[in-house]
């Protein structure tokens, strides 16, 4: 392996302070952006492992491996850590803070000292969440959704954990303030709105939700936390409250940080597939359009998650209506995607392999998705493995995807060290057919009528349970060639330096990796994101490992 | 077949998942072809350089922004249209009503019969009202396309006709805790004759037989009686056996006898046994009740 120093070490080099306090109190992006990349990053292994325990103790009927406590535990809180402490603050912590700054010729965001604040406040929630489990009437058993009545009844540890949640909402507001003031006010120089990367046009529009959204989320935490300790009685019936109401209360949040957790990935995949086609992107308006579209309509979609609930029919029509029409933006971003590929030159390597498979797992994602939408449909598939199949081929398939697209894509940035490409692209082989093993066979379980949060099934579900888990562990071998070989590569592979890519946005004309202020020079913009055209480009082969 | 056959939830619900199903399909069909035609022919291999720098054409965008919008319209109008057929109960429907309980089903009739079992005439559209004693639950009927939620304080119902006799299952869809997956019974379907005796049979001293008790207060979806530990300790060989329980945080053992039987039906958080989850809510059973379940018990061995 070829482990020569890279010439240049970047912002790596260049901090008054040493150690880890170097890192933990550094109010630069990029170092900001490592934090939350190598946090949100460790606890989504940590997801990864619950989950391979779930689908172990349901390899087989019966009791394989725990009881059911522990089992309804276990899918609580693999729920909490994907979403909580993974995927809604993963994008923009991470790869939003790495790369939008340097995208729009920024020095930093705008608000550096409250960037490094939202993380504090992250891993504040992250240990609160953590103490949960093993304090008081143990891990909370409720399912990541919290539904009252039975959340306000349970013995175990439920405030605490939706303590937690409270807090790393409070991050997730302080990113959002963050990124819409950066992106308005720290655009460099012939930087215009219509040259904004899709990237930074998706982060915008996540940035809004996250804004909007979640502090009704943290209301409702509030409330479900007076409900246990004081009785209030709010979601109560015999006391006047209603159960419902915590529904609609929980997704008018969680439904839009679906969207939180999908955007981004949208971006990633709108970034990349230009560049590893050497075409400029098909439809830029369009994309960027419907990413504000998708942030807005997708707040008033949220009934969908309660059509069995009770609820009126109109309102069942209403929401039913209203997702319907969120498909559309979707299905315009999907379209313009692979009509980039047309005409160009395409290359396979792995960012590339990761986007054009965010295409079709999303696409399964969303099409199972009018099943759900559509009023009729989704009262069979309701609370079944299909949902659980559906969600899960959406955000991790879609976002999880681009997540790793993003990861063999921009980490060599900013390390200046690639990772070897052949195991990258064997390991992308791998999860992929792992994810649709695994994934597809629990939407055919659903339609059979599989409910979700089952411990134990009847026989007739035996044999796709099988095939759901050897998926499981065809796609975690995969994952595990994917995470040795990526951080192989960026701690000691061969260096990484210029533009080999060819990518048009701001980042490809800095030093690699990028200095402390990003820039050697403020950037003036001349050209957009995708005009490959106007790119001096200089296509510096790397070393690319070949033993 | 025959011709005054009510038409199904079933009928009424599958043809919206064709139509959905084989749009997605040839959509998704659509866009995978051309995804990998389009990577195999303009391969960096085939074509070194892009033969065109195109960024956008407005009709194509009219296009793919106008026909699916048509087919996600269609969509909505087959899926809310299908949805009323579930909401609209046929005249003369049976009613009967779901009693649902962390971890157990009662279904009782209008002349007082009740059941663990759902049993429903063949051809004859039961009405089902859902009424739940503790957490929200899920009334799940796979075999008819039919789910709704039991949530405390709500009057919410489902309705559907079998058809054709057999047992079909019928599962708790909204999760409600430990026992969940075990909160699982069937829908009899029986011809209506064999459905009017068994409804109007009483059976033979059951009032006073400790096992259908036990059955019809739920117990058995806790409690097992051949040993198997489910959410709560097995009656087998309950009596004389000596225990440790948690009485207001102190650990004592006891001897199971009739008082403390007495006391764990009657006022469950009392003593609750050591490595049990303290979950079972109180049972008002009357004394004839409590008599019968009390001797049945101690001839559990």
């Amino acid at each position: 392996m070829n482990s020569a120093e890279p010439v240049e070490r970047g912002f790596w080099n260049d901090t008054g302070t040493t150690g880890i306090s170097s890192w933990i109190f550094s109010s630069d992006h990029k170092r900001i952006g490592l934090l939350y990349f190598y946090s949100t990053f460790g606890f989504f292994l940590v997801g990864v492992v619950l989950g391979l325990l779930l689908r172990i103790e349901l390899m087989a009927p019966g009791r394989t491996i725990m009881g059911p406590q522990t089992y309804n535990a276990l899918f609580t809180v693999h729920g909490v850590v994907m979403i909580f402490l993974f995927i809604i603050p993963g994008f923009q912590g991470s790869f939003g803070n790495l790369v939008m700054p340097i995208q729009i010729g920024a020095r930093d965001v705008a608000f550096p000292r409250l960037n490094l604040f939202s993380w504090w406040l992250y891993m504040a929630g992250a240990v609160i969440i953590l103490t949960s489990l093993v304090t008081g009437g143990g891990p909370p058993d409720t399912g990541w959704t919290f539904y009252v009545p039975f959340s306000a009844r349970t013995g175990t540890n439920v405030s605490l954990a939706v303590f937690g949640v409270f807090i790393i909402g409070f991050s997730s507001i302080l990113t959002g303030l963050n990124f819409v003031t950066t992106i308005h006010r720290l655009r460099a120089p012939g930087m215009s709105w219509d040259r904004l990367s899709l990237y930074v046009w998706s982060l915008y529009a996540t940035a809004w939700v996250q804004i909007l959204a979640t502090p009704i989320l943290a209301i409702t935490l509030v409330l479900v936390m007076a409900e246990r300790m004081l009785g209030t009685g709010l979601f109560d019936p015999a006391k006047g409250g209603d159960p419902l109401m915590y529904q609609h209360l929980f997704w008018i949040y969680s439904h839009p940080a679906v969207y939180i957790m999908i955007l981004p990935a949208m971006g990633v995949v709108s970034d990349i597939i230009p560049v590893f086609s050497r075409k400029p992107i098909f439809g830029y308006k369009f994309i960027a359009f419907s990413s504000l579209a998708i942030a807005a309509f997708g707040s008033l979609v949220w009934g969908h998650h309660m059509f069995t609930s009770g609820m009126s029919d109109r309102a069942v029509m209403v929401f039913s209506f209203l997702t319907f029409i969120v498909a559309i933006p979707s299905a315009i971003k999907v379209f313009n995607w692979v009509s980039t590929l047309y005409k160009g030159s395409i290359s396979l390597e792995a960012p590339m392999l990761f986007a054009l498979s965010f295409i079709i797992l999303f696409s399964i994602g969303g099409l199972s998705g009018l099943i759900l939408g559509a009023a009729a449909t989704d009262i069979h598939v309701h609370d079944t493995q299909f949902v659980v199949g559906h969600f899960h081929y959406v955000i991790f398939g879609g976002a999880g995807f681009a997540f790793f697209a993003a990861m063999h894509y921009w980490l060599p940035k900013f390390y200046g060290r690639r990772y070897a490409e052949k195991p990258a692209v064997m390991a992308w082989t791998l999860m992929f057919i792992g994810f649709n093993v695994m994934y597809f066979t629990m939407q055919v379980l659903g339609m059979r009528g599989m409910p979700r949060r089952y411990y134990d099934y009847l026989p007739e579900f035996a044999r796709l349970n099988l095939v759901a888990t050897i998926g499981s562990w065809i796609l975690a071998t995969g994952l595990i060639i994917m995470v040795v070989n990526l951080f192989r590569g960026l701690w000691w592979g061969p260096p990484f330096s210029g533009n080999p890519w060819g990518g048009a946005t701001l980042e490809w004309s800095t030093p690699t990796p990028p200095p402390t202020e990003n820039f050697l020079e403020e950037p003036t913009v001349t050209h957009g994101p995708y005009d490959f055209s106007a790119l001096e480009r200089e296509v510096i082969k790397t070393g690319e490992e070949t033993a | 077949m025959n011709p005054a056959r009510l038409m199904s939830t079933t009928d009424a619900i599958d043809p919206v998942f064709m139509f959905i199903f084989g749009a997605c399909l040839v959509l998704l069909i659509g866009i995978t072809v051309v995804m990998l035609y389009f990577v195999v022919r303009y391969h960096r291999s085939r074509a070194p350089v892009a033969t065109s720098q195109n960024d956008g054409n407005a009709w194509l965008e009219a296009v793919w922004i106008v026909l699916p919008t048509l087919l996600v319209l269609a969509m909505f109008y087959y899926g809310w249209a299908g949805y009323l057929s579930l909401r609209n109960v046929p005249a003369g429907a049976l009613e009967v009503t779901a009693t649902a309980r962390q971890w157990s089903w009662s279904f009782s009739y209008a002349n007082g019969r009740t059941s663990p079992k759902l049993y429903v005439p063949v051809g004859k559209a039961v009405k089902v009202n859902l009424v739940s004693l503790d957490v929200i639950h899920g009334f799940f009927l796979p075999a008819f396309r039919v789910k709704r939620d039991i949530v405390p304080g709500m009057k919410n119902y489902a309705w559907f006709v079998a058809n054709k006799a057999g047992s079909y299952d019928l599962f708790c869809s909204q999760y409600c805790g430990t026992g969940h997956s075990a909160m699982i019974t069937t829908v009899e379907a029986l011809p209506a004759a064999a459905f009017e005796e068994w409804l109007e049979k009483v059976p033979e001293g059951a009032e006073h037989h400790g096992h259908d008790i036990l059955e019809k207060y739920g117990c058995l979806g806790c409690h097992s009686e051949d040993g198997t530990v489910k959410v709560g300790p097995s009656f087998k060989g309950l009596w004389g056996k000596s225990v440790t329980v948690v009485t207001k945080g102190m650990e004592r053992t006891i001897t199971v006898d009739e008082a403390y039987l007495r006391r764990s039906i009657l006022e469950p958080g009392a003593d609750v046994v050591k490595g049990f989850p303290a979950i079972m809510p109180p049972f008002a059973l009357k004394a004839e009740e409590l008599g019968s379940v009390l001797a049945y018990l101690k001839g559990l061995k």
